[in-house]
């Protein structure tokens, strides 16, 4: 798949504006992230980023700390709101509006509907850490969906199971478990939610190198299901494994992109060069 | 000392023949008072964090007066100075209100726990790792579901330890009320000791209740801190 190249709207211009480029066969395409743009003061972190993902996608981000790839996937589901850009889901562009002092925030019923079908796991697992594993994986179904206490406890129970942890661990609190069993059940209150994309930020990157593989383990086996996602990460040896879509970022650009081969017959000096600098 | 007991005790504890009295009165005072304390400060500590700064700031104007001001000064205002005013006279429903002695006194130990309770929560919602609230967000928590199933659950287990300092604060606060001729177990100590002149035993008496209310309070705040601080233990190994 390539990426469609259109042209960057201006800075400040009207972000629901639909982008005029033509698309390949639009009607497969789940997520489409056109132009983002982003800027913290002066530096700029996105400048213009694109991708487009079908569903059953694994889309992986690559690329050196800095280059924005973090940033890209937080502004997707908006906790980071980009500068400007279309974010796209089914066909449904997600409005902005003007907000005071300048800024910009997405249709509340939009972003709402969006966030609930897009599920986010994070470097550092950001469980709950007052509440047991069961309530975690409970709470956003129960608060959020409005599935009923006894449905949202046989979900949790089932995922929970899916991801390799016993049940004793469900009354656990967060801190008693390792960081892998933590990222676990980090994942089981994703899928709990039953998204239809599943955002993983950098999923291994705070863990001890002995409990990286557990969690690869449980992310392969979503691949292997056919679920889209899109993982910011830094196992280029899992990527090539599991990836259908491979993007390098640098310097807030995608610099290059295409199947997972690309790992093996990088393109462009960047790519080689970031490639060479790491062991595989 | 005997004589002290049985011409007062019945004072000590709960009715001095024309009301409640000693302990009783105590206890009264100290539950009104932490209950509507903590249902206000819930509100006030979330608009005190909040951005919006219409919200954050009367609550920090709030907070200011009441911290910087001595309880017993807050007392009289509202014992005898709001009664001075006119306009307070003249308002049926004020007027009913501030005649009662045990009114006054309650409103001002409201107001004032309230203010310091609304400072421990505001900092223990601070306190919250921020990615479990942005967690939350990416998950459609938002508004007052944020809070009430996200952050006030995290803060207040997280204040537990510092609100149940600033409930002992307060229940030793409440002998001012004797001042305002609340029966408290200390009006019924002066009363005793004016009387009798067994100035130690009278006060002796009076000191023990206390401490035995401190007591059970901290062995109340302990059962509940192992029940809902459990999750702040770190895992071993």
């Amino acid at each position: 798949m390539t990426l469609c190249a259109h042209p960057l709207p201006a800075h400040g211009q009207a972000l629901y504006e639909t982008p005029t480029a033509p698309r390949v066969s639009s009607a497969a395409i789940k997520l489409s992230v056109d132009a983002l743009h982003k800027s913290y003061g002066d530096h700029q972190v996105l400048k213009g980023v694109s991708l487009q993902a079908r569903k059953g996608d694994v889309i992986s981000l690559i690329g050196a700390s800095g280059s924005g790839k973090s940033t890209m996937l937080r502004c997707i589901n908006f906790l980071e709101q980009p500068d400007s850009g279309v974010i796209t889901l089914d066909e449904q562009s997600i409005e902005m509006h003007q907000g005071r002092a300048g800024t910009r925030a997405p249709n509340p019923a939009q972003l709402q509907n969006l966030r609930t079908r897009l599920a986010m796991v994070f470097q550092h697992f950001n469980l709950w850490s007052h509440m047991t594993v069961l309530e975690n994986i409970c709470l956003a179904p129960r608060r959020v969906l409005g599935v009923s206490p006894r449905e949202a406890e046989a979900r949790a129970r089932a995922y929970l199971d899916k991801v390799g942890l016993p049940g004793r661990a469900a009354d656990q609190y967060p801190a008693f478990l390792s960081g892998g069993q933590q990222q676990r059940v980090a994942i089981a209150r994703a899928l709990a939610m039953e998204p239809e994309i599943i955002l993983f930020d950098e999923p291994t990157s705070a863990l001890d190198p002995e409990l990286v593989g557990e969690v690869l383990k449980v992310i392969q086996t979503l691949a292997e299901e056919g679920r889209t996602m899109l993982m910011v990460t830094h196992e280029m040896g899992f990527a090539r494994q599991v990836s259908s879509q491979v993007l390098f970022l640098h310097q807030g650009r995608v610099e290059e992109q295409g199947g997972p081969q690309m790992l093996d017959q990088p393109q462009s000096e960047r790519l080689q060069q970031f490639l060479s600098n790491r062991l595989k | 000392m005997i004589e002290l007991l049985q011409e007062y005790g019945r004072a000590y504890l709960y009715s001095d023949g024309a009301g409640m009295s000693g302990l009783a009165m105590t206890l009264w005072l100290f539950i009104v008072t932490m209950v509507l304390g903590l249902v206000l400060s819930l509100p006030l500590a979330l608009a005190r964090v909040s951005r919006k700064r219409w919200l954050r700031w009367p609550v920090e104007l709030y907070t200011f007066v009441f911290r910087g001001t001595p309880l017993y000064i807050q007392l009289l205002i509202c014992y005898t100075g709001l009664y001075g005013l006119e306009v307070v006279r003249d308002n049926a429903l004020l007027d009913q209100f501030l005649r009662n002695a045990l009114n006054c006194t309650l409103l001002a130990f409201v107001l004032n726990t309230c203010a310091y309770t609304v400072e421990i929560f505001a900092g223990a919602i601070r306190n919250i790792p921020h990615g479990e609230i942005e967690a939350a967000q990416a998950y459609g928590l938002h508004g007052w579901r944020l809070n009430l199933f996200v952050v006030l659950p995290a803060a207040l287990r997280r204040a537990l330890p510092v609100y149940s300092n600033e409930l002992i604060l307060m229940l030793h606060a409440t002998s001012l009320a004797f001042t305002a001729t609340v029966a408290d177990v200390l009006k019924v100590a002066r009363d005793a000791n004016a009387a009798t002149f067994l100035t130690f035993q009278a006060f002796g008496i009076a000191a023990i209740l206390y401490m035995l209310l401190s007591f059970a309070l901290v062995g109340l705040f302990r059962l509940a801190e192992r029940r809902w601080m459990r999750f702040l233990v770190p895992a071993r190994g």
